[in-house]
């Protein structure tokens, strides 16, 4: 999992059938001091995060769609905790 | 998955057999912004995406997912990228 900042919503009308409903939010990873790094990567939204959140994503596909009913979801990504604080021992 | 920019397609008549009848489109990955990121690359279209369109795609094992739903007697299908959405809007924060 990794760490990572929501800075947009995804809106496709036309999409895969299993991605039906789904919020599908861009998160850009950030590194232990919160600043931004790496591409953005769309994530599947499992916990109503928002734009402006420090969130939690796991991006392993097959560990991902555990959290789905099925596996014909094609999913990579989820988003599956809200941050509210993260402490480095020692700082 | 990823954002991308449709570029371009890639016209193939002698392929894998599983993709036959399939349609390969190239990808510029954008970020939230519809800025180029990253180098271009070929994906499977599941969609019916087309030029100029912002599309999601999704990478790795998970890109057969669609196609072998799509195509029941297809068992394995050696793509490594797949479009699974055509984007109508990205709404970003202010500081995107």
């Amino acid at each position: 999992m990794i760490l990572g900042r929501v800075t947009g919503s995804v809106h496709a009308s036309v999409k895969n059938p299993h991605l039906e409903g789904a919020r599908i939010l861009v998160v850009r990873p950030v590194d232990l001091e919160g600043q931004r790094g790496g591409r953005p990567l769309l994530s599947v939204d499992r916990v109503d995060a928002g734009v402006g959140d420090l969130v939690l994503v796991c991006r392993e596909g097959s560990s991902a769609r555990f959290l789905f009913d099925d596996d014909q979801t094609p999913v990579q990504a989820v988003v599956l905790a809200v941050v509210d604080d993260v402490e480095l021992a020692g700082r | 998955m990823y954002l991308a920019r449709v570029i371009g397609t890639v016209w193939s008549t002698r392929k894998h057999p599983p993709l036959e009848g399939g349609r390969f489109l190239l990808l510029q990955p954008v970020d939230e912004g519809r800025r180029p990121d990253g180098e271009p690359l070929a994906a499977l279209d599941t969609v019916g995406a087309g030029p100029g369109e912002i599309v999601m795609y999704i990478t790795a094992y998970e890109a057969v997912i669609p196609w072998k739903e799509q195509h029941p007697h297809v068992d394995v299908a050696g793509v490594d990228a797949s479009v699974i959405g055509i984007v109508d809007r990205v709404d970003v924060g202010a500081d995107a």
